[in-house]
């Protein structure tokens, strides 16, 4: 077990799988001369030549594109687009190409490709690099998403993505970059597909991902001293969802809350809410109800930031307002 | 410059499979015996049989919605085309994309494209590929004039220029972006011109003849595969059917049309074989016969296969789902 910060997690993960397939490279904007604009790649073009850590001009869709063709090509090449906000410049490719590749090849051709992206959110960085995109990438058949919240999780979860047969984004959190965690020895792969209770409760579920996850952790701890146990479910994929996993811990708590950075329409917390409507409508004793930012623009100013991003006392509000309520109420 | 006779057969014999494969699906789609879109290259074909004749089965290609002829000539099965066109479950994408997607990696057609300009940066991508993994494969990009406007035609190649990648930029220039004359869409319509601005060699070669495109194709592919770097091809040509079958084509005159059908790539170079003696009319005749029967027999196999299930709806999405 060692402990370092999230950022280093995400630059082990990369020399690890560089070292470990030939296959692998890396390419975007800054990765290589310069090491990465927060230095997730800093030492790797020393270490693995120019050729598999490619410095790239500023074009995100030739960036994503040129991953794709690689990849068909029989390369597993991790891409850099440095903010998720930038990811709109690269849909085509990453939507109408990546995607789509396996099932338009009959099964013949696949797209072994990573995106990693940052998610501003949290560090001043405004309307258009402070954005949280993960639905436009969860609705897309064919991409698989993923978000560590734990410098473990940031490593495991990118060396899966490496290793998987298909296009995975993987999306990190500036605000995490310099946070410090244990990191297991050994391989230390996190399987894609499966959430992880980052706090055991019985009174209520608490789904959130990314650097959401700590606020939750906060919220609960406080709900702690109120009586209240929440257990705090950490999604770590958003597609495939674990599915599972949530109906699992809502059969438990019988109680949901959801916590995004994103905003609420059309959003991840919907997906989850239909989900405990659906299948997990009988373990529900009160309404779901969604901790999301509003429906506006990022603000940059820290006084705004801090009312946009779900802080853990909106949170723990959201968790009380739930454990009060009852199912039975407003029925005869 | 003087070529083996079976290499202008050759060039002949994929210009006719094309245009008869295409003009036989064309009948189909107005016979309704075809669902969905249908975009033909007919007048275009030595551009595609040109290009691929300099290609090694192991080279790449990627194409664009108006394929057929590039699949073809770099080595697609006719049946499991026309089984695609069909919807069927023997297509190359399980009769689920229809005539814009082909893919055939036992020959080198990474994927035809349905987005203009979607298929530049996959190539310089798959030619990056080549070269890391320290093969001879060098990839070709099939666009039209229409993407040159697109973004990935820039980032493409800028990329390809500063790594000096094995990739060639072939556009085939028709004069029309779907249905707007170059005039309306760029400036300068000699879209070879653009090349050396991102560092690069540009030719401009007429698209209408197959000797000269697979002359002009021949070199730059050598010269990519020696390591020389990328080229922008522009092959010159014209496209004689509508953007879409079914296209009324009220932007352009018929007299523009005929004109250009006199300059039929086709009849060019079967002119040019029996003028050189390499080919009597009766050979060629009895090549194009060949051909119809094989047409045929790939509509034959097309319409006896099955149609997708309800599964096949849902597989190949992921690996895990991958049947």
């Amino acid at each position: 077990m060692a402990t370092m910060k999230y950022w280093q997690a995400v630059q082990l993960a990369l020399k690890e799988e560089l070292a470990r397939d030939p296959s692998v490279c890396v390419l975007g904007e800054d990765v290589g001369r310069a090491g990465g604009a927060f230095g997730a790649t800093a030492g790797l073009l020393g270490a693995f030549g120019a050729e598999r850590v490619r410095d790239t001009p500023i074009c995100e869709a030739g960036i994503v594109g040129v991953a794709v063709g690689a990849a068909m090509a029989g390369l597993r090449p991790v891409a850099e687009v440095m903010f998720m906000d930038f990811l709109g410049l690269a849909m085509d490719q990453l939507v109408n190409q990546a995607a789509k590749l396996r099932h338009m090849s009959a099964g013949r051709i696949g797209v072994p490709m990573v995106v990693r992206t940052i998610c501003g959110a949290g560090r001043q960085t405004g309307p258009q690099h402070g954005q949280s995109f993960e639905a436009w990438l969860g609705h897309v058949p064919g991409l698989k998403v993923v978000w560590g919240s734990t410098p473990a999780d940031a490593r495991g979860l990118l060396k899966a993505a490496i290793r998987d047969a298909d296009p995975v984004v993987v999306i990190e959190s500036l605000s995490l970059w310099g946070q410090s965690g244990d990191v297991p020895e050994g391989d230390g792969v996190v399987p894609i597909g499966r959430a992880a209770v980052r706090r055991a409760g019985r009174d209520v579920t608490v789904v959130a991902y990314g650097s959401a996850v700590h606020r939750a952790l906060a919220a609960a701890r406080t709900l702690e001293g109120e009586g209240i146990e929440a257990e705090v479910l950490d999604l770590r994929t958003l597609n495939p969802l674990d599915e599972d996993g949530v109906l699992e811990s809502l059969h438990r708590t019988r109680r949901l809350v959801v916590v995004h950075d994103a905003v609420g329409p059309c959003g991840t917390g919907a997906e989850i809410a239909a989900l405990a409507a659906g299948k997990g409508y009988r373990d529900l004793d009160a309404p779901v109800v969604r901790v999301t930012a509003p429906f506006t623009l990022v603000p940059f100013v820290p006084a705004l930031e801090q009312l946009y991003f779900p802080q853990a006392e909106r949170i723990a509000d959201a968790v009380r307002s739930v454990v009060r309520a009852r199912r039975s109420e407003g029925r005869s | 410059m003087r070529h083996a006779r079976e290499t202008l057969l050759g060039l002949y014999a994929t210009m006719v499979r094309i245009r008869e494969f295409e003009l036989c699906a064309a009948r189909l789609l107005a016979a309704n015996r075809l669902p969905g879109f249908l975009h033909t290259s007919v007048g275009q074909e030595a551009c595609a049989a040109g290009v691929c004749a300099a290609l090694r089965r192991e080279d790449r290609i990627t194409t664009t919605h108006r394929g057929h002829g590039h699949c073809i000539a770099k080595g697609a099965d006719l049946g499991r085309m026309m089984a695609e066109l069909f919807g069927r479950r023997t297509g190359y994408a399980k009769g689920r994309a229809g005539s814009m997607h082909v893919s055939d990696p036992d020959c080198g057609i990474l994927n035809a494209n349905a987005i203009v300009g979607g298929g530049l940066p996959m190539a310089v991508g798959a030619a990056y590929a080549a070269r890391l993994q320290g093969g001879e494969a060098v990839t070709v990009a099939f666009f039209g004039d229409g993407a040159v406007a697109e973004g990935t035609f820039h980032e493409s190649l800028t990329m390809a220029a500063l790594w000096a990648l094995p990739v060639v930029f072939v556009c085939e220039n028709n004069l029309y972006a779907e249905m707007s004359h170059i005039s309306l869409h760029m400036k300068d319509p000699d879209v070879h011109h653009r090349a050396p601005a991102y560092g690069l060699p540009g030719r401009a070669v007429d698209g209408n003849d197959a000797v000269a495109v697979y002359e002009a194709a021949s070199a730059v592919v050598e010269r990519a595969r020696a390591g020389g770097g990328p080229t922008l091809l522009e092959c010159k040509t014209y496209r004689w059917r509508g953007h879409f079958e079914g296209d009324p084509q009220r932007y352009r005159a018929r007299e523009e049309v005929a004109e250009w059908m006199e300059r039929d790539p086709i009849r060019r170079l079967r002119a040019a074989l029996i003028d050189g003696a390499a080919a009597t009319e009766g050979d060629l005749d009895r090549r194009r016969q060949e051909i119809l029967a094989q047409i045929e027999a790939a509509v034959a196999f097309a319409e006896s296969s099955p149609e997708p299930t309800a599964e096949d709806l849902l597989s190949d999405v992921t690996a895990a789902g991958t049947s």
